[in-house]
């Protein structure tokens, strides 16, 4: 069957939005995160909630917000809580572990370290990005986490500027050890791929490519090993999937542009 | 007793220099803008800023030179900026010195001020850099009374594994000189209504010696005691009390107006570049004797567009490209 034209960003939203299961609670950040999220409800996921971490819980999102903060995550919600309530809600035993928190990041490493906080050394950086907001919080608590990454050499590091979310840390057993939370980051999704973790050493594999997308395009953009040997293929993005994501939830091109 | 007052005096009884401020809001919602203009006009410096992701007002308090220090989550406007220019380039060039928190242990932050207690526990972070590096010294640390001696501290948990946890990190109380929040209603006594998300404004304001409320409508006692359940500050913890119409534009104000994307790409614009920045602080911002004056420059006859519709509280079908 011949499949409609998809643009990369289509296909990193649809590899997220199908890994959202129902009784799901979605932590969105800003950007593509909300808009898979959105896609989610529509094609597996009814009974999944958006959340935010300003508070807003079931956020009924008929337009998309372009910030967490946003007035229309405001609207029609089951709650209009707190930051203080919603990382709690993630920190909490019993929910923390239904919440799959979406992150981004300027850099990765092989164990799903994330950085978002400067490229350079701290105290002098070359490069000053946002830093954590609510990621190392989302990252620390919740039982799963999705990395979207542009798949760029630069980003794919063997050793993060700075840690400022924490993924498996040093592998194996580490992140037990500093006493975070049970579970990680899951999977990462790029523009060419998408990455697992081991289930003993939680080092990054390449768990399935795209159509189109070569291996050898993977390794050449990834700034570590990686190990290629247990690839599948992803379907590519359904008509049904697409006719969702471009008339339903983002229909101006705020984000998907 | 009636706490209302022009935002000139407020400003200039309550925020000194190089005083510990916060304000509130989060990244392009309901952060104290027409106050954040006032403190730019009245040229104060050297002040010590706590934010969480109070976007727009951290980066433009930042841009005009007021600030010195500031511990902050997330120097972020959504959209508009993934990185707030002024802040990047305050980081960069090193014009301030800054300390990197997350958003919850910023809110907790707030939250053990306004609890009187020094600090409290949470499990976020352990085994990065927020906890590894500091921007603050230990000397600096030690030569500043305001300041705790360390950044954070991590423990076992005393409890002995009490809800199977082995550690916490320990985050410590914040007590602001001010804390500033704009609202969308309050009485001359300072009892304040949030209307949507609260963000940790509720905690800011508590966590502080003094408290000034700038607020969309001003309106009798009677009004907010009808339904006292919807209100959130209590009368006692307010010095001043301004009404200003618009006060948290360019950003949005829940059931009132949205935020304003022409201004914001705009302001983005702008605040690359040296000259063109200081030309909007020197001809929008100082040239402007008050806040009507600004939005009369800034906004351009875009007020009506981004007028809330009441059914949804944000502007319906605005053009947000």
């Amino acid at each position: 069957m011949p499949t409609m034209p998809y643009t990369p960003k289509e296909m990193m939203t649809i590899a997220a939005a199908r890994t959202i299961r129902n009784n799901d609670i979605v932590f969105c950040g800003t950007g593509i995160s909300m808009i898979a999220a959105m896609a989610a409800k529509h094609i597996s996921a009814p009974e999944s909630i958006i959340f935010f971490e300003t508070g807003a819980i079931d956020s009924r999102l008929e337009e998309v917000p372009l910030a967490v903060g946003d007035p229309r995550v405001m609207y029609r919600t089951a709650v209009n809580g707190s930051l203080l309530d919603a990382f709690a809600t993630m920190q909490n035993r019993t929910t923390g572990r239904r919440v799959v928190g979406i992150l981004g990041a300027a850099q990765i490493d092989p164990y799903g370290n994330l950085n978002s906080t400067v490229i350079g050394d701290y105290d002098a950086p070359r490069v000053r990005f946002s830093g954590s907001g609510g990621a190392a919080d989302v990252a620390s608590f919740v039982s799963r986490t999705i990395i979207f990454m542009q798949h760029e050499k630069r980003k794919f590091v063997p050793k993060v500027d700075y840690l400022t979310s924490p993924g498996w840390l040093s592998g194996g057993d580490a992140r037990r050890q500093a006493g975070l939370c049970e579970g990680g980051p899951q999977l990462v999704i790029t523009n060419m791929a998408i990455m697992g973790f081991d289930p003993t050493d939680h080092r990054m594999f390449l768990k399935a490519i795209y159509p189109g997308v070569r291996v050898s395009d993977v390794t050449q953009n990834t700034g570590f090993e990686i190990d290629v040997s247990r690839v599948e293929s992803t379907p590519p993005p359904s008509e049904k999937e697409l006719r969702i994501l471009r008339h339903i939830c983002d229909p101006q091109k705020l984000i998907l542009d | 007793m009636d706490k209302t007052m022009a935002l000139a005096d407020a400003v200039r009884r309550y925020i000194k220099d190089g005083c510990q401020l916060s304000i509130g809001g989060f990244t392009i919602n309901r952060n104290p803008m027409a106050a954040v203009y006032e403190i730019i006009r009245q040229g104060k410096k050297n002040l010590h800023l706590y934010a969480h992701s109070n976007g727009q007002g951290v980066d433009e308090l930042i841009g005009a030179g007021c600030i010195a220090r500031l511990e902050i989550a997330y120097g972020g406007s959504g959209r508009f900026a993934a990185t707030c220019i002024r802040f990047r380039k305050a980081v960069q060039e090193r014009t301030i010195q800054v300390e990197d928190y997350s958003n919850y242990q910023m809110s907790l932050r707030f939250m053990a001020g306004a609890m009187g207690v020094p600090f409290l526990p949470t499990r976020s972070g352990l085994g990065t850099d927020i906890i590894e590096r500091w921007g603050f010294s230990r000397s600096m640390r030690e030569a500043n009374p305001h300041l705790p001696d360390q950044k954070v501290c991590v423990i076992d948990n005393p409890f002995q594994g009490h809800t199977d946890t082995q550690k916490v990190v320990l985050v410590p109380a914040i007590h602001p000189d001010v804390t500033v929040i704009h609202v969308q209603k309050a009485d001359r006594h300072g009892t304040a209504r949030i209307k949507g998300l609260p963000f940790v404004d509720v905690e800011q304001a508590k966590s502080a010696a003094h408290v000034i409320i700038t607020c969309e409508e001003l309106v009798e006692a009677d009004e907010l005691r009808e339904n006292p359940d919807l209100n959130q500050i209590p009368p006692f913890i307010v010095d001043a009390v301004v009404p200003v119409s618009h006060g948290a534009y360019p950003t949005a104000c829940y059931g009132h107006y949205d935020y304003d994307p022409v201004f914001l790409k705009h302001y983005a614009a702008l605040a690359k570049n040296e000259t063109t920045y200081q030309d909007y602080l020197d001809n929008h911002i100082r040239a402007s004797v008050t806040h009507e004056a600004f939005l009369n420059k800034a906004a351009g006859g875009r007020l009506d567009s981004l007028k809330a519709d009441p059914a949804t509280g944000y502007a319906r079908n605005l053009d947000r490209r």
